[in-house]
């Protein structure tokens, strides 16, 4: 910006990210009106073959995967006392939180009948997958609400309240680790029951374990590029002696990933279709080779995992493989059984790409208008106050 | 007692007068599709000069019960596998998971349900055969109990080995179904999935489902167990160290952050 003379006043005016923020909610909005107008059908590529498509597969595996940091950083300060992590749990928190309305939205659009959606809660069936799911998420978003609640509380100074939420908050983190660790891994359980229709490079019994790791490892790649966005758009030092370490944990849980990603398609007897010249070898290769192994290989060298831009870019292809493989799992495995190709309307991925938008701008109001980030003021008083 | 359907290929002429029966019984749109839709619950398809019947397979161990989150499938005890549209959250799990890829969905509108054969459950609580059943002019399609059309099913392929290949279909695919088919062409070739464990699919789930409680009961302690080991650590640490004296963990101080 060349007419930014003034520059602490330039970013009142319309950034290049501003614009584009509104155009797609413009898209978004329409978008909105046609599926809520005129149904799943005129919205959508799905079909009796393809019932599940994007909104499955990106908003809500992905969605609820990526706000896995949320717990994961919760459990390491909170329940293993590693304080030093304490500066990044609220931004952690609050993508968490974001993640999971993220995921309730785009399941109102997902779903045929979304004004039934409460019907989860009155009619039961123990049985299903997806009412374990659904319970575990209306309760954990629950929790995560209580979790980000006393950014709110502070900063409006609601003292008395949020001493109360400070004394419960063990017990809070242990039911959001447990919650998480249910749904989480029940992501994968959802595909156990279709044995003969999803590709052997992704069926496997071990799903839940699959999807559980790689949900870790992607909140951890999430946080680590939440910290260098957030950083850039508020002119804040990225904090590398912070990021490093959840970086060296990110590679040991990939390389865990990675091992029982392997043992997965070895238990299935299918190693033998990783390198077949086709659509789903290919798929896989990219998914693994690009999610899995160039991560490990980048961030196992001190001086790429030290610098900013590897350590970004570690994350960055972590996260990456992350969506890939579930994308992977929810659409690609399951193409050649159903006889169709799917392709996301360009709708879709409005929906999805607004989505994600939204909780962008989200984030970015909350950062500025509550206590998200700590102050340097208030480091020395975590300090004092932690013994 | 459970009823079931026997459908024998090699006695089906084609004519598609179940398919007509069904649309009428259930209120369908008129138009017979040329597959199963959402208002075409059952077709005969002709597959290498052979006729085969597509409806609901009406699983013992059915995956879209077991699937749906709000119990709108249910097995009833005469053996169909019923729908409750008003229940439905319109989730598709059952479209998505049904090996069978028997249920199908409303997508021109607003307001979808699922479509699919429920074996005409309201005619056999009065006692009656399901609508196909009872038009079928060559008895392709044989409506009784299950048990019953198995042993019948066995004898026909007993009394003539070269009619039919020697396999009931349903008798074992994912743990057994209430329709029962006998054809003469191997069934891969009609397109009936050959690759079903025999095992009912809703165990590769719930094997795992059922070990959550457990998983919250020992997590819950060993979490708060750990939080109490580091906790003290911490307090000790500080004490040995020689820090300025620090308050012991009291109640108010539990549960962490100092903000």
């Amino acid at each position: 910006m060349s007419i930014a003379l003034d520059a602490p006043r330039a970013r009142r005016l319309p950034t290049f990210w501003m614009v584009v923020f509104f155009v797609i909610l413009a898209a978004f909005l329409f978008v909105t009106v046609v599926r809520f107008t005129r149904g799943l059908g005129a919205t959508t590529n799905l079909s009796d073959q393809f019932p599940w498509g994007l909104w499955i597969g990106f908003d809500i595996l992905c969605g609820v995967g990526l706000a896995a940091g949320a717990f994961t950083i919760m459990a390491t300060v909170h329940l293993f006392n590693i304080r030093r992590f304490e500066p990044i749990v609220r931004p952690t928190v609050l993508t968490g939180y974001l993640g999971y309305l993220f995921v309730t939205f785009a399941l109102l659009y997902d779903l045929g009948q979304p004004w039934r959606i409460w019907h989860a809660i009155v009619f039961w069936n123990p049985h299903s997958v997806m009412f374990e799911i659904a319970w575990c998420v209306m309760l954990y978003t629950t929790v995560l609400t209580f979790e980000f609640l006393p950014m709110v509380l502070e900063r409006f100074r609601f003292e008395r309240l949020r001493r109360i939420l400070h004394n419960v908050n063990t017990p809070l983190v242990v039911l959001g680790v447990l919650l998480s660790t249910m749904h989480q891994s029940s992501l994968g359980s959802l595909y156990l029951i279709v044995p003969s229709k999803l590709y052997p490079l992704w069926y496997s019994p071990m799903l839940p374990w699959l999807f559980y790791v790689s949900a870790i490892g992607a909140g951890l790649g999430m946080i680590i590029v939440e910290s260098y966005l957030s950083g850039r758009a508020f002119g804040r030092e990225l904090e590398l002696e912070l990021l490093e370490p959840l970086g060296r944990a990110m590679v040991v849980v990939l390389a865990v990933f990675g091992v029982l990603r392997l043992q997965s398609i070895w238990h299935e007897g299918a190693l033998g279709l990783i390198f077949q010249p086709n659509y789903e070898g290919r798929m896989f290769l990219a998914e693994f080779g690009l999610g899995v192994v160039l991560p490990i290989a980048l961030l196992l060298w001190r001086r790429i995992r030290t610098s900013q831009a590897g350590l970004v870019a570690g994350g960055a292809l972590a996260v990456l493989g992350f969506i890939l493989h579930r994308l992977n799992v929810s659409v690609t495995g399951l193409e050649r059984a159903s006889g169709v190709q799917y392709t996301p309307s360009w709708m879709e991925v409005t929906v999805s790409v607004g989505l994600v938008a939204i909780g962008f701008a989200a984030f970015a109001l909350a950062a500025r208008w509550l206590p998200v980030f700590p102050r340097h003021g208030d480091e020395a008083a975590a300090h004092r106050s932690g013994g | 007692m459970t009823y079931g359907i026997l459908f024998d290929s090699t006695r089906c002429i084609g004519c598609g007068g179940c398919a007509a029966a069904c649309k009428e019984q259930n209120r369908l749109p008129d138009e017979i599709e040329s597959r199963t839709t959402a208002y075409t619950w059952t077709v005969v398809e002709q597959r290498e000069g052979a006729y085969v019947r597509r409806m609901c397979m009406h699983c013992l161990s059915p995956t879209c019960v077991s699937v749906c989150p709000v119990g709108a499938m249910k097995k009833t005890d005469a053996g169909p596998v019923d729908y409750d549209p008003d229940l439905c959250i319109g989730c598709r799990y059952c479209i998505m998971a049904c090996p069978f890829d028997v249920p199908k969905y409303q997508w021109d509108k607003l307001l979808p349900v699922v479509g699919k054969c429920v074996m005409c459950a309201p005619r056999i609580a009065e006692g009656k055969a399901p609508a196909c059943a009872s038009v079928c002019p060559t008895g392709a399609t044989q409506f009784g109990e299950r048990d019953a059309l198995i042993r019948e099913a066995q004898e026909r392929i007993a009394r003539e080995p070269d009619r039919y290949v020697d396999h009931v279909y349903g008798l074992e695919e994912a743990g057994g179904t209430s329709v029962l088919m006998l054809a003469g062409v191997p069934f891969a070739s009609l397109d009936m999935p050959g690759n079903l464990p025999h095992k009912p699919l809703p165990q590769l789930t719930w094997q795992v489902l059922s070990h959550l409680p457990d998983l919250v009961s020992v997590g819950a302690v060993a979490l708060f167990g750990i939080h109490w080991i580091t906790k003290r650590r911490t307090y000790v640490r500080a004490i040995e160290g020689g820090d300025r004296p620090v308050e012991p963990p009291t109640r108010a101080e539990d549960g962490g952050s100092e903000r």
